[in-house]
């Protein structure tokens, strides 16, 4: 049983936490003691129905505002797969929590109304889903149960859909005509809608191919820890000097021949541990400690890669931006530090190209900064270099979190076009 | 499994719970890793070891000890931290009390879970740790759904959750000031179901009350507590003698126990895929109180 993990986006009025709700009740994730609260919470709040938006909304502001402020992660599993659910908030106001759920999702589920059509906000999703570079995308046309289950209605939306998506970098694009309240297509396939041939959402969820998503061509090793046991008992240990880390890309074997930068250095792979086991190879997300053949100085925040492929040690970084901070906005000249991989180094922003509104995807390049949740085109400089890839190469190289020296808070993410 | 480069799911949440303890490890001063002796904080501790050897843990074990434990759970504690040559800390919540730092509750429910956040913050700040893992998993409870990995904690230990850091990838903020501290959940992605998996698979011992035994109980609100002497029963309230495990390891004041006979990992495996209740609703009275107890509580510094 493997892990996908996928981001939900799309409002209340989209019928969002119905889905969920049905996904998690339907593959018995839900247990009975928290739907007896639930209901219960509805009944004293007067509403009809259970409201499984409850389910969700963990936080009490949530409760009292009726809406999803942050990413709630859930989890459920079928015999197939398990799944992590990074349910994200729609409003504009908590775009940051959004790019924080598609961070790490394998595919994302945009949700839309099939009364409304295509609206501002399933653009800004379907935006901010790519920029992230989430694989896979699912257009789930909602609510389908209330147009008639009109075939013409769903098709016209994909239409539109698609010719947004060609102004994106669509990796897959998956549309699904559904009715979470119902269950049509969400679990089993409908028989309410019989011209469509596709698959059901949790089928598709099931089946998806994800092993070709991760980059296993470009080794790197970002060095996280360097584990050096000091037990003068045991002979044996006096020499160890393990190079502990998660891999984030290719496939490491014991015997490959591996550089060390920023030296340069090269050497060969002695032995490859995963939890004090030896193992014969090491891919991504596998944390494990490489044992080199040479004494090399190796230390937290250097790389191993292979000689002949190796990530640019960059101080110039040019990137997109989603800036999240209410305190301070981002512009020309704002000091920051900045943490890749294992790397953290200062840095400043040295220009702003421009500022892309998130719904209608217009740039503008007379911005002058940034403000919380907005997005834009940097260009920044490094005191130190660190090993970056583009962000569309691999998303761990590729990618920086921004954090304000005075206040300690993330104010800020990156994903690397150019580094140099 | 290997041809196409896929983990299975416990290989997947090993590889991130590991990464997760090895940057705590790069980035922090004076982590201490919290352990309960639940099955949560064993597996916690497996991980730990796991992710440093063939070297030692390279931080302390904390123990917030209530004073109302299992004894079963505190002589699997002493043994294991033998076992791991990890240096272990016991903050008591009695000594707390003897120091007028902390208040004894009166009534029905004379629990101590709500005191231990003074010994707790008071124990952090004594011996100056400046990260704490916790075994909290985000499937227990719905503010937990909501909390990071690298819990931010200001110098009151108060979470703030309307304001966390935003968490991409496997980036984590570990920057604080001086006072301040980070509660992180390496196991924030596992499931119930995912520990015990990973309990049979890494054949780890637990304590013997997660199996099938017989005790005296009785019942209070629709929970079976073990008759102790923490506790006064009321006169309706009479002792029985039954056979129960338990699903989760607290004080013995507010732990309930489930009718059970599942006596081996496989079998209690078996009966957690087939539950229909939470392990914190079936069993804990601490949950109980509002419909944000956990929320509340963590406000204030709670695990």
């Amino acid at each position: 049983m493997d892990i996908l993990r996928f981001a939900t986006a799309g409002s209340v009025d989209d019928g969002k936490s119905t889905l969920i709700g049905r996904l998690l009740f339907d593959s018995k994730a839900i247990f009975e003691d928290q739907l007896a609260a639930v209901e219960r919470t509805s009944r004293d709040r007067g509403e009809e129905g259970t409201n499984l938006a409850l389910l969700t909304d963990g936080l009490r502001a949530e409760r009292e505002q009726g809406i999803t402020i942050d990413v709630a992660y859930r989890y459920f599993a079928t015999p197939r797969r398990k799944f992590i659910i990074a349910d994200t908030p729609g409003h504009i106001q908590y775009t940051r929590n959004m790019v924080t759920g598609a961070s790490t999702a394998d595919l994302a589920i945009i949700l839309v109304d099939a009364r409304n059509g295509l609206t501002e906000q399933s653009r800004r999703h379907a935006f901010l889903t790519t920029l992230l570079r989430v694989p896979h995308l699912v257009l789930a046309v909602n609510k389908m149960d209330l147009v008639g289950y009109d075939q013409s209605v769903f098709e016209e939306i994909c239409a539109e859909f698609s010719k947004f998506a060609t102004k994106l970098e669509v990796q897959d694009l998956t549309f699904i005509p559904i009715s979470a309240l119902n269950g049509d297509n969400v679990v089993d396939r409908s028989a309410n809608m019989p011209w469509y041939d596709g698959p059901s959402l949790l089928h598709h969820l099931e089946h998806l191919h994800i092993a070709s998503d991760r980059n296993l061509i470009d080794v790197r090793f970002p060095v996280q820890y360097v584990i050096r046991p000091h037990a003068s008992s045991d002979p044996e240990l006096h020499d160890y000097r393990g190079y502990a880390g998660q891999v984030a890309g290719g496939v490491l074997k014991p015997g490959d021949e591996v550089l060390h930068m920023p030296s340069g250095f090269s050497t060969r792979i002695k032995k490859i541990e995963l939890a004090g086991r030896e193992v014969e190879e090491a891919f991504p997300p596998m944390s494990v400690t490489l044992l080199l053949d040479d004494d090399v100085d190796i230390s937290r925040g250097d790389l191993i890669c292979r000689p002949n492929n190796r990530p640019a040690a960059a101080q110039d970084i040019e990137g997109m931006v989603c800036w999240m901070s209410a305190e301070r906005p981002l512009a020309a000249r704002s000091r920051l530090v900045v943490k890749h991989t294992t790397r953290t180094v200062k840095a400043i922003v040295t220009d702003l190209n421009y500022r892309i509104d998130v719904n209608t995807l217009h740039r503008d390049e007379t911005a002058t900064q940034l403000g919380l949740n907005e997005i834009g085109r940097v260009r920044m400089r490094l005191t130190q270099p660190v090993f970056a890839d583009p962000y569309s190469r691999n998303r761990l190289t590729g990618g920086m979190i921004l954090i304000d020296e005075a206040t300690n808070t993330t104010v800020g993410t990156v994903m690397i076009t150019d580094a140099r | 499994m290997r041809s196409d480069y896929l983990l299975s799911q416990l290989d997947v949440l090993e590889a991130e719970s590991i990464h997760i303890m090895r940057e705590v490890a790069a980035e922090f001063e004076r982590p201490a890793l919290l352990f309960s002796g639940g099955k949560d904080s064993i597996v916690m501790l497996a991980l730990a070891e796991k992710a440093f050897r063939p070297a030692n843990i390279p931080f302390p074990v904390m123990h917030i000890d209530t004073g109302h434990n299992f004894p079963e759970v505190i002589d699997f504690r002493d043994r294991r931290v033998a076992e791991l040559n990890v240096r272990l800390v016991v903050a008591s919540v009695q000594e707390s009390i003897d120091a007028g730092r902390a208040i004894e509750e009166t009534g029905r429910w004379v629990s101590r879970n709500r005191l231990q956040t003074v010994t707790l913050l008071d124990a952090i700040e004594e011996n100056r740790f400046d990260a704490l893992f916790g075994g909290a998993r985000r499937d227990e409870e719905k503010a937990r759904a909501k909390e990071r990995v690298f819990s931010f904690r200001d110098e009151f230990g108060q979470w703030d959750p309307k304001n966390q850091r935003p968490e991409l990838w496997n980036l984590y903020n570990a920057r604080i000031k001086r006072g301040e501290h980070i509660r992180v959940f390496p196991l924030s992605n596992w499931t119930e179901l995912d520990i015990w998996d990973y309990i049979e698979r890494e054949n780890l011992e637990i304590p013997s009350i997660y199996y099938a035994h017989e005790r005296l109980v009785f019942e209070r609100d629709g929970i079976l507590l073990a008759d102790n002497e923490f506790l006064t029963r009321t006169e309706e309230e009479q002792p029985f003698t039954a056979t129960v495990r338990y699903r989760t390891v607290g004080d013995m004041t507010i732990t309930g126990a489930v009718v059970s006979s599942a006596a081996t990992v496989a079998e209690v495996i078996t009966e957690v895929a087939a539950t229909r209740v939470t392990e914190r609703g079936a069993t804990r009275a601490d949950d109980r109180v509002t419909e944000a107890a956990m929320e509340d509580r963590k406000r204030e510094g709670y695990f």
